[in-house]
């Protein structure tokens, strides 16, 4: 039992996670340094043109993933909580399926089918309950706001009945 | 013209008809939206931003400081009534405030928080219009040099200052940095990282990002704990007016607390929840209830509510005189200014001034509104606290893609929607402050414009940097503010820094 605490803290190093932040603030810093290459450098009176201060972020970002790779393999990283996927696949799919469909269903059907989703992922899983409340909903927010405060909400076939 | 004379005319404005059923709408739906569990001011403010789109310019920014201040007071009444310590500055509320509900003087707890920011509401908004004119004359003679370094000063404090690690604020900053190159190039109208995506010339959105990160990223960080059971909500019991004793004791924290929150978020630098702390302290040492501190004591909400009102008044005084946003919300506040064409600085004092002396008079007026609001309607925002968690947050995240919808309706920008709220729950996960990516976002283009004009006046030497001796002050309380946290953590003193973290959602 006491052996527990060492072996944590023997597993979390290095710490794999902190690793992968490192090598997307580099792969960043590339990126930026990739597309700095191709400005035209219109420099005028002053050194100091598009590129440079893209440079300067891209090097700092260099920087902090050296740091963040110490900091990774003498285990400076807070301790994380567990993470449950299954509720946080619900809500991406959820906002995945709404991006996807909201321009052919509409606002409140994309969006109805996001408030289902949300609820499944937070354990309303009835699917057949929640799914119905979620498009009235949406479609009286779709009213008030595109009716009412005019701003332009993509209508669906549902929303045409209203038009 | 005198302040007083502007300020009236400011009060003309506010005060007809359709300015001020714009500014009931606006504190009363900030305060429903700022009392739900889990939003707090910064992530009210974003929300509400589309429903403003369609109003002219004054009507909309009248509405917005309504909102501003309605989810400051319902982030209070949740951190009393449900101890949910989500919000920094409303972790103080919350000690002693939850303990007073728990004890069946929920009531009082919120008539002190409510009268509390109401009078330093009232005092922080008066000390903005009359400190305003004399930054603005100050601000007139600062240069592109000056500029760039109180944005400096401003990233420094806002990412790396306050917060559990030096490291995490700056990468959280430098990948806000990042995002704020994407877009076309102010000076020279080059397209920077847009990779031929016509979606991308415009930048990323600073409201895109916000309600990305704090309401999508906060969803998930929600869902992931997996337990979705109800918070226990304390009821409101008794009467929820204050005893003749509780006003005693409570007067003059709210006056200390004013006094100590508006000069800390007027400072043209980041941490402004700092003054709820300080605030607290100073009720510790000074009450004559010792034994009740920690137990429900009423000095402990009134003073750290009205340093917390007091200081978001404050943070407006750079905001409106600067253009300099230190926190999130104020960000954001500023990313409501540009939609309309407005850069708020001394130049808005001088080229619009009926609009920014309205504003200035709608925060009064909405401050009066809130007291009237708050506590008649206290049982419907209990209410609205007792909505089960799916329902709720499917709602927040309905009404979060609502606003980028009606901003732009389009998939790619809800697929950024998407990929920066994926972005804020890995940050979340990891430890990394969220703010400061927002502020990076916004003022991360402003800050390289000044630096690059400085550059091109002075042909290119550096050292211009460094000759104005303003400047050069700024820049050297920048490096401190960089270098004392990283000394006071290498030596274990850092618990004092993570507590004061600007952490507001």
């Amino acid at each position: 039992m006491s052996q527990e605490p060492l072996i944590k803290a023997e597993q979390r190093r290095p710490d794999w996670a902190a690793l992968v932040i490192a090598a997307i603030l580099i792969a960043i810093a590339g990126v930026i340094f990739f597309d700095a290459a191709r400005l035209r450098e219109v420099t005028g009176y002053s050194p100091v043109g598009p590129a440079t201060v893209p440079h300067w972020i891209a090097i700092g970002l260099v920087l902090l993933a050296i740091w963040t790779i110490i900091a990774a393999f003498r285990g400076d990283f807070p301790e994380r909580e567990k993470q449950e996927i299954k509720p946080v696949v619900w809500v991406i799919g959820g906002l995945a399926a709404q991006m996807l469909l909201l321009n052919t269903a509409g606002f409140s059907i994309a969006t109805g089918i996001l408030f289902a989703a949300t609820a499944a992922g937070f354990g309303k899983r009835k699917i057949w309950f929640s799914l119905p409340i979620g498009i009235v909903l949406c479609l009286v927010v779709w009213l008030i706001f595109a009716g009412l405060l005019q701003l332009s909400l993509p209508a669906g076939p549902l929303e045409r009945l209203f038009q | 013209m005198s302040t007083f004379e502007f300020l009236m005319q400011g009060v003309v404005v506010a005060m007809q008809p359709m300015n001020l059923l714009y500014a009931l709408i606006g504190v009363t739906l900030g305060t429903a939206v700022g009392v739900l569990p889990g939003i707090g001011p910064a992530l009210t403010v974003a929300l509400l931003l589309p429903v403003t789109y369609q109003l002219d310019p004054a009507g909309s920014l009248i509405m917005f400081a309504g909102i501003y201040y309605g989810g400051m007071y319902g982030g209070s009444t949740t951190s009393i009534l449900l101890n949910t310590p989500g919000e920094s500055a409303s972790i103080v509320t919350a000690l002693e405030g939850n303990k007073m509900a728990r004890a069946g003087r929920g009531g009082p707890a919120l008539a002190t928080a409510a009268i509390g920011s109401f009078v330093a509401g009232l005092i922080a908004t008066v000390g903005l219009a009359f400190i305003a004119p004399y930054i603005v004359k100050l601000a007139l003679v600062f240069g592109p040099c000056e500029y760039f370094a109180l944005m400096v000063l401003a990233f420094i404090t806002v990412s790396s200052a306050f917060g559990d690690s030096t490291l995490r604020g700056l990468t959280s900053l430098f990948i806000g940095l990042a995002l704020s190159l994407i877009g076309i190039d102010q000076l020279t109208g080059q397209t920077r990282l847009a990779f031929g995506v016509p979606d991308l010339l415009d930048g990323v959105e600073v409201t895109t990002l916000a309600v990305a990160m704090f309401a999508i990223g906060e969803t998930l960080f929600i869902a992931a704990h997996g337990s979705f059971g109800p918070d226990k909500v304390e009821a409101v019991k008794g009467s929820i007016w204050m005893s003749a004793n509780d006003w005693a004791r409570s007067w003059k924290p709210w006056l200390r607390g004013t006094a100590i929150g508006f000069p800390i978020g007027a400072m043209p630098a980041g941490g402004a929840e700092i003054g709820t702390f300080l605030s607290y302290a100073t009720e510790k040492r000074l009450t004559k209830h010792p034994e009740e501190f920690g137990n429900g004591a009423i000095e402990g909400v009134a003073g750290p509510e009205a340093a917390n009102n007091a200081s978001a008044a404050g943070t407006l005084v750079p905001l409106l005189t600067l253009g300099l946003p230190t926190t999130a919300t104020a960000a954001i506040m500023l990313a409501g200014f540009q939609q309309y064409g407005l850069q708020p600085g001394p130049l808005l004092f001088a080229t619009n001034p009926q609009l920014v002396w309205g504003l200035i008079a709608s925060l009064l007026i909405a401050n009066f509104m809130l007291l009237v609001l708050n506590l008649p309607l206290i049982g419907l925002w209990v209410r609205l606290l007792t909505i089960p968690k799916p329902w709720l947050y499917a709602g927040i995240l309905v009404f979060a893609t609502l606003g980028t919808i009606g901003a732009n309706p389009s998939v790619f920008e809800l697929g950024m929607l998407l990929a920066f709220g994926v972005m804020g729950y890995i940050m979340r996960v990891l430890g990394y402050p969220i703010a400061p990516v927002v502020v990076g976002l916004i003022l991360g283009p402003l800050a390289e414009q000044q630096l690059r004009r400085a550059l091109a006046i002075s042909q290119g030497d550096f050292t211009v940097l460094f000759t104005s001796p303003i400047a050069a002050v700024l820049l050297a309380i920048a490096a401190l503010a960089l270098i004392v946290p990283l000394i006071l953590r290498a030596r274990g003193r850092g618990e004092v820094l993570s507590q004061m973290a600007a952490n507001e959602d």
